[in-house]
């Protein structure tokens, strides 16, 4: 009587997990072999190395936006937060290198601010996450612009960008390995241990099932804020790294929100909440930075870039849409 | 069946429905003739809704024909079925509060003038319809949401009237009115009936059922038990039809007298929005049983001892002293726990594992108390004593049987030792062996000196499971009845075959 009867599929697909790792890792494995047969170069230790560097922003905005959106909810503020914190930092550096930790400090307890703040209007006062952190998008836009008069003011320490440009040369094997990457490995096993911990399991049943989370003892309206908390946190960190990188302009995290939604969906997380793996977050941020890099290669126009995301986002929501409907 | 009747607008022949394999409808008939009112009657899951839907066009029969005034008709969805004229009242209204009486009247097919709505046309067409039905006093141009409730039903009549309804269902139209209320809507009832409109009236409240029907079809397990003259019939014979059924299944054995333990929790003069003046002890050792109509109060009082939706008014004391049981956390923490009615939206969280759902509650509430690897031990050692079967305990839970779920669930809240258990609904939707065993563990709970609380609509279970059922009725505890009452008792409680004077 309790049999599991097996389902039958139109094709024989294997059998994915939803939610699982693999086959964002097919298609990056795909890329890889593409990238491979045009530019081989690429493949070397140490341009690999920079490149892991250059994405390791991305990939933590990705692992941010991953706790708000398993969580069911949305983040469309880090983008204008990143510009934010890298405008503040610039203007209260201001090339003073003993301003350089102080300031990191400050930073990170202005993204969890901004995050605490988007959880609890979401949260508390029942505004709808995607209003609530476009309204916080606007707003940290607009007080930018006001607080440094239209253009830039100060400039980073040496210090500071040195998280965002710098590495640890010779080592064996890999060559250098840029200090961003360091941060990212070590951030995103403390993320996988997060989503293996007690808080972790609760996030993905509150995304999952806000109403039996609730009726089980869990705040979900603290949960909830703890994950706007984390992304705001991840874009303090992304911003960091990309303040070192690229330096200071107002275009500094310019669309970042959107690039980080679609990494997090191309990576099988569902929008809505309750499914999804933080790796394939982390995973689908990778996959997209190595597509950009591959247009790159065969002479497609960056203009394009935002083109394929929209595409992206359309195609892997669709495929997840019907693949979780068709059962 | 040979009466001097006018030819029946409607007719029902050998009408059938499944859900996944059960059968909900097994071969019902019924005629409604124009100008009748024709009730239906029957317990909780008995098949009326069901019924109600097939009628109106919102499921398919997978048997039977519909015949709407001798023509057999197919309806592909509820708008077929307006256009043939059948409307159908719910006991939720389908308005829009912002809108007017004569907008939401004519919502859809607003007469039209030169590609434009017509707003004077709509609004004398609204107010003639109105008049015809004898509510001159409802302005055709009032703000839906400022109207009372027995006005916006007297609008969504209006409503179907306007697409020409000669057939209309009225679900529990009183469920949602006042007493005084009721009065205007018998009267809007009988000035229909001068129309030649005829009504299927689903009701349980045997009162007005008796008031204004002139014929009652009883269902019983999705079949008609009989179609009885209701000058010819009383309220008893009618209850004795609605629940006649042999006692065959087993139950575990009730608690001896001297099982019970002390009283654990007790409620005196409690209220909140849903409910009032409710009075209840509940000891330890043994299952409290609650009956009622869905909507009497049950789910609202095990809300409220849940923190869900706390009381408002009066005292609650656990073990002797004061408690106030304001969010489902502070509840669990005074070791109350909830297995709500509806599973799928409330129970499980459908796409994250056995395992998973099993920890739930511990670790939202109990996090810091035991080692995580011990309360995983204790968690899995729990799924197994309360066989869940055809699963691992990494499997996605919504692709369990409802009685696997319903297993977890439990194993959920027994992780955190509670002493007072609620269940509401615990085995709707089960098969019957995953419901003896569950009805076997509430039982073991009890004997090891839990209070279980325990709602039911399965007359057959809260009989057999409980050593005393308290029934309640709009809100309020209507009555307390021994472990030995029988099925009428329970719903000559639940329904008032005489209705009660208000309060």
């Amino acid at each position: 009587m309790q049999t599991v009867q097996p389902r039958s599929l139109p094709l024989r697909l294997p059998r994915v997990r939803p939610g699982g790792v693999l086959p964002i890792l097919a298609i990056l494995a795909v890329l890889l072999v593409l990238v491979a047969i045009r530019q081989p170069d690429f493949l070397a230790p140490s341009s690999l190395m920079s490149f892991l560097g250059r994405s390791a922003p991305i990939i933590l905005l990705a692992a941010g936006q991953y706790f708000v959106i398993v969580s069911g909810e949305f983040d469309l503020s880090v983008g204008s937060l990143v510009t934010a914190q890298v405008v503040v930092a610039a203007r209260l550096i201001d090339g003073d290198p003993a301003r350089t930790w102080p300031v990191v400090l400050l930073l990170l307890a202005f993204g969890a601010v901004v995050g605490l703040v988007n959880g609890l209007i979401t949260t508390r006062l029942r505004v709808p996450s995607f209003i609530t952190t476009l309204g916080m998008f606007l707003i940290l836009v607009g007080a930018v612009y006001l607080w440094s008069d239209g253009a830039p003011k100060g400039q980073l320490s040496e210090e500071f960008r040195r998280f965002g440009r710098r590495a640890v040369e010779d080592v064996p094997l890999l060559g250098r390995v840029p200090y961003a990457l360091m941060v990212l490995v070590v951030l995103a096993v403390a993320a996988v241990l997060l989503m293996r911990s007690d808080f972790g399991r609760t996030l993905v049943a509150v995304g999952d099932n806000p109403r039996t989370a609730e009726l089980s003892g869990v705040r979900v309206w603290r949960t909830r804020t703890i994950a706007f908390i984390l992304s705001g946190l991840a874009a303090a960190v992304a911003a960091i790294l990309l303040g070192g990188y690229s330096g200071v302009s107002f275009q500094a995290g310019a669309g970042l929100e959107f690039g980080a939604i679609t990494a997090v969906v191309l990576g099988g997380v569902a929008l809505g909440g309750g499914r999804g793996a933080v790796v394939g977050a982390m995973l689908g941020a990778l996959t997209l930075e190595l597509l950009f890099a591959l247009m790159n290669f065969y002479g497609v126009s960056g203009a394009l870039r935002s083109t394929v995301q929209g595409a992206i986002i359309l195609l892997a929501v669709a495929v997840s849409a019907t693949r979780s409907s068709s059962r | 069946m040979s009466d001097p009747r006018p030819a029946p607008l409607l007719t029902l022949r050998g009408i059938g429905k499944s859900f996944l394999g059960v059968r909900v409808l097994d071969g019902v008939d019924l005629d409604v003739a124009p100008g009748e009112v024709h009730a239906v009657v029957g317990e909780n899951g008995a098949g009326k809704s069901t019924l109600m839907k097939i009628v109106s066009g919102g499921y398919a029969p997978d048997g039977g024909t519909v015949e709407l005034a001798g023509e057999p008709r197919v309806f592909r969805g509820p708008r077929d079925a307006q256009r043939a004229g059948i409307g159908i009242i719910h006991q939720e209204f389908n308005l829009l509060p912002g809108r007017t009486v004569a907008e939401n009247v004519y919502l859809g097919h607003e007469p039209v003038r030169r590609g434009f709505v017509d707003r004077r046309e709509m609004l004398d067409r609204t107010a003639r319809l109105l008049a015809s039905i004898g509510e001159t006093a409802l302005p055709a141009d009032a703000r839906v949401g400022r109207l009372g409730v027995a006005q916006q039903q007297v609008v969504e009549i209006a409503k179907a009237l306007a697409l020409d309804a000669r057939l209309l269902i009225m679900d529990e139209p009183t469920a949602a009115l006042a007493d005084h209320e009721v009065e205007l809507l018998y009267g809007l009832v009988r000035r229909l009936q001068e129309r030649g409109i005829g009504l299927l009236y689903v009701s349980h409240r045997l009162t007005e059922v008796f008031d204004l029907s002139s014929r009652i079809t009883v269902l019983k397990d999705g079949r008609r038990v009989t179609t009885v003259d209701t000058a010819t019939t009383t309220a008893d014979e009618l209850v004795r039809h609605m629940v006649g059924r042999e006692l065959s299944s087993y139950y575990p054995e009730r608690a001896a007298p001297e099982d019970l333990g002390p009283v654990r929790l007790t409620v005196r003069d409690a209220g909140n929005r849903k409910l009032r003046d409710v009075d209840l002890q509940l000891r330890a050792g043994e299952v409290l049983g609650i009956g009622g109509l869905q909507g009497s109060g049950r789910s609202a009082l095990a809300r409220a001892l849940f923190g869900v939706s706390p009381f408002t008014t009066g005292d609650v004391t656990l073990d002797g002293r004061p408690v106030r049981l304001r969010s489902p956390r502070t509840a669990m923490r005074a070791g109350i726990a909830y297995v709500t009615e509806d599973r799928k939206g409330e129970g499980i969280v459908p796409r994250q594992s056995v395992l998973d759902n099993a920890l739930l509650a511990s670790r939202a509430v109990f996090a810091a108390r035991s080692g995580r690897a011990a309360r995983t031990v204790r968690v899995r050692e729990l799924l197994a004593a309360v066989e869940v079967r055809g699963a691992g305990d990494d499997q996605e839970i919504r692709f369990l049987s409802g009685g696997n779920q319903q297993k977890v669930v439990l194993a959920r809240w027994l992780a955190l030792n509670p002493r007072i258990l609620l269940f509401d609904e615990p085995t709707r939707g089960i098969d019957v062996g995953a419901k003896s065993a569950i009805h076997d563990l509430v039982r073991r709970l009890a004997r090891d000196g839990a209070a279980v609380l325990m709602i039911s609509s399965d007359l057959p279970e809260l009989l057999g499971m409980s050593d005393r059922i308290v029934v309640m009725r709009d809100g309020r505890i209507a009555g307390e009845l021994p472990a030995s009452a029988s099925e009428e008792d329970v719903v000559a409680l639940a329904v008032g075959t005489v209705r009660e004077a208000a309060a």
